[in-house]
């Protein structure tokens, strides 16, 4: 194959909007390139780059252990492999989640991305919010941050780096090739972290 | 990709705040449907008690809806349904990390507010309770919460979407754990979708204006749902579903996700089911996991079932005219 292999991660949650805002950034970036749904651990071994998308992480992560993309995708991630967690997606490839009112959880985690999650940091939907923030680190200086149940990062390692907060909240951070978010950029129309996060598997091949 | 427009402007359920040195919003379009994106390819499971939402949480439901009664209950009881007790709502979401829905009776505005202020994540304008005004549903717009509605064909998704509606249900036939009547209204949906985009695709503007006096909604939101070719919100099924074959067949017809009512709860093994359930709905698409699913049930352990013809109550014709 010619271009880079970028795959969605399918089991739950808004794949879709990831596939479409994917297509586009590597389009506008002039690359070739191809996006997948991916389910199995097999989909997962051809990959150059994955986005877990935003959904109930308690699902994405339970039905990715079954089936053994979750191992598979640990695997990637050793070798390499540049990851977007988006919201769920995060959580999952996080070290460790608690939940705002319940607590402590036991859920399956990819155990990468050296940070402490507060799940539903900012409430129930009803809290759900939108809100203009900035990523300067990267480029980005103005961004439509869409919050909807959106976790927080309440403590993270020496190694990742902060690439955005909401008032004191932790809500984006990068670990090597691995970005995480804590609001939903493939809701916004918005492509430029997309584009970003594909230029990262770009360097890498 | 499904479209996150549709706000009406300024409407009263949409709220501006300052937060900390941020400006913020709440309560658009964009989040309310944006939540039911999150939901794509997943359960939600009916439960009436925290042990329930308990079982469906760790069987990969993603929510639940909290019932006072289960829907074959409801049809049982008689008499008049009602939103569930405030209080058992609260212990289910203090103690689950799923989003947690609940129920209001059609048109019943203040049992949505109750709802709303109680702070669950989304509210179900229900044929499953007994309806409050079966001539005007809620106005959605009103409500910073969002909302689910059921339908049987495409004139009643799009003039609940109209209302404000951020996710659609089939209505199927409730608590009849017969799966018969779901199929037939997506298959209703899917029908008029494609006859609609068929106009649209060859431009007819008249045709697809009588198609807006027909269905009783707004022209634009019949022009943007024909250049879409689905519907432009979410849409689950709902109503009869028992098993995981149920599941994956009405996965196989469109549907973005599945609601279970009584049929996990009132089967005699309802946490296998749970578990089946979900690993159907994730893998439709490999029937061999499908049957993997179908195999950790028993089928003697199913709720035994109604016929959908000659039933005395039939919750779908609830509302369903206005």
């Amino acid at each position: 194959m010619s271009g880079i292999n970028i795959g969605i991660l399918a089991v739950q949650g808004d794949v879709a909007e990831n596939v479409l805002a994917t297509k586009m950034a590597i389009e506008e970036l002039g690359m070739e390139g191809i996006v997948t749904e991916v389910k199995t651990p097999e989909q997962i071994s051809d990959l150059d780059g994955l986005v877990i998308p935003g959904g109930e992480s308690t699902v994405i992560g339970t039905l990715s252990l079954v089936n053994g993309s979750l191992k598979k995708i640990k695997e990637k991630i050793a070798s390499g492999m540049p990851v977007f967690g988006i919201c769920a997606g995060m959580i999952v490839l996080s070290k460790k989640a608690k939940d705002r009112v319940v607590g402590e959880m036991d859920q399956p985690l990819l155990d990468f991305l050296d940070v402490k999650i507060e799940r539903n940091t900012f409430g129930r939907q009803k809290d759900s919010f939108e809100s203009e923030i900035s990523m300067d680190k990267i480029g980005l200086f103005k961004f439509p941050g869409v919050f909807i149940r959106a976790p927080s990062i309440v403590e993270a390692g020496k190694d990742v780096e902060i690439l955005s907060k909401f008032n004191e909240k932790i809500i984006a951070v990068k670990q090597g090739n691995i970005i995480g978010t804590a609001f939903h950029p493939e809701l916004t129309g918005d492509i430029s972290l997309h584009k970003y996060f594909v230029s990262l598997i770009k360097k890498k091949n | 990709m499904i479209p996150l427009s549709g706000d009406l402007g300024n409407t009263k359920g949409v709220v501006k705040e300052k937060v900390g040195s941020f400006g913020t919003t709440r309560g658009t379009s964009t989040l309310k449907r944006g939540f039911a994106h999150m939901l794509k390819n997943g359960v939600v499971m009916d439960v009436t008690t925290v042990e329930q939402a308990q079982i469906a949480e760790d069987a990969g439901a993603v929510a639940v809806m909290v019932l006072d009664k289960l829907p074959s209950d409801v049809r049982k009881a008689g008499g008049v349904a009602r939103t569930a007790s405030i209080r058992i709502i609260q212990e289910i979401m203090d103690s689950v990390t799923i989003p947690v829905m609940a129920k209001c009776r059609i048109g019943h505005v203040y049992e949505a507010m109750v709802l709303q202020e109680t702070n669950v994540d989304m509210i179900d304008e229900s044929e499953v309770l007994t309806p409050a005004d079966e001539n005007h549903h809620i106005w959605k717009w009103d409500f910073t919460s969002p909302f689910v509605n059921g339908a049987r064909n495409l004139g009643e998704a799009l003039r609940r979407i109209e209302e404000g509606a951020a996710m659609i249900r089939t209505k199927g036939e409730p608590g009849t754990g017969n799966v018969a009547e779901a199929v037939i209204h997506i298959k209703n949906v899917n029908t008029e979708l494609r006859r609609i985009k068929s106009i649209y695709d060859a431009g007819d503007e008249q045709d697809l204006i009588s198609v807006a006096r027909e269905l009783k909604v707004s022209y634009s939101l019949v022009e943007e749902t024909a250049s879409l070719g689905r519907l432009p919100v979410v849409n689950f099924a709902a109503g009869g579903i028992s098993t995981p074959a149920d599941a994956a067949y009405l996965m196989t017809l469109g549907c973005d996700g599945v609601f279970v009512g009584s049929g996990i709860f009132k089967a005699d093994d309802a946490k296998e089911r749970a578990q089946a359930i979900v690993l159907a709905t994730t893998f439709w698409e490999d029937p061999d996991k499908v049957k993997e699913a179908q195999k950790m049930i028993d089928e003697r352990q199913s709720m035994l079932g109604l016929d959908t013809k000659n039933l005395e109550l039939r919750m779908q014709e609830r509302g369903s005219t206005a």
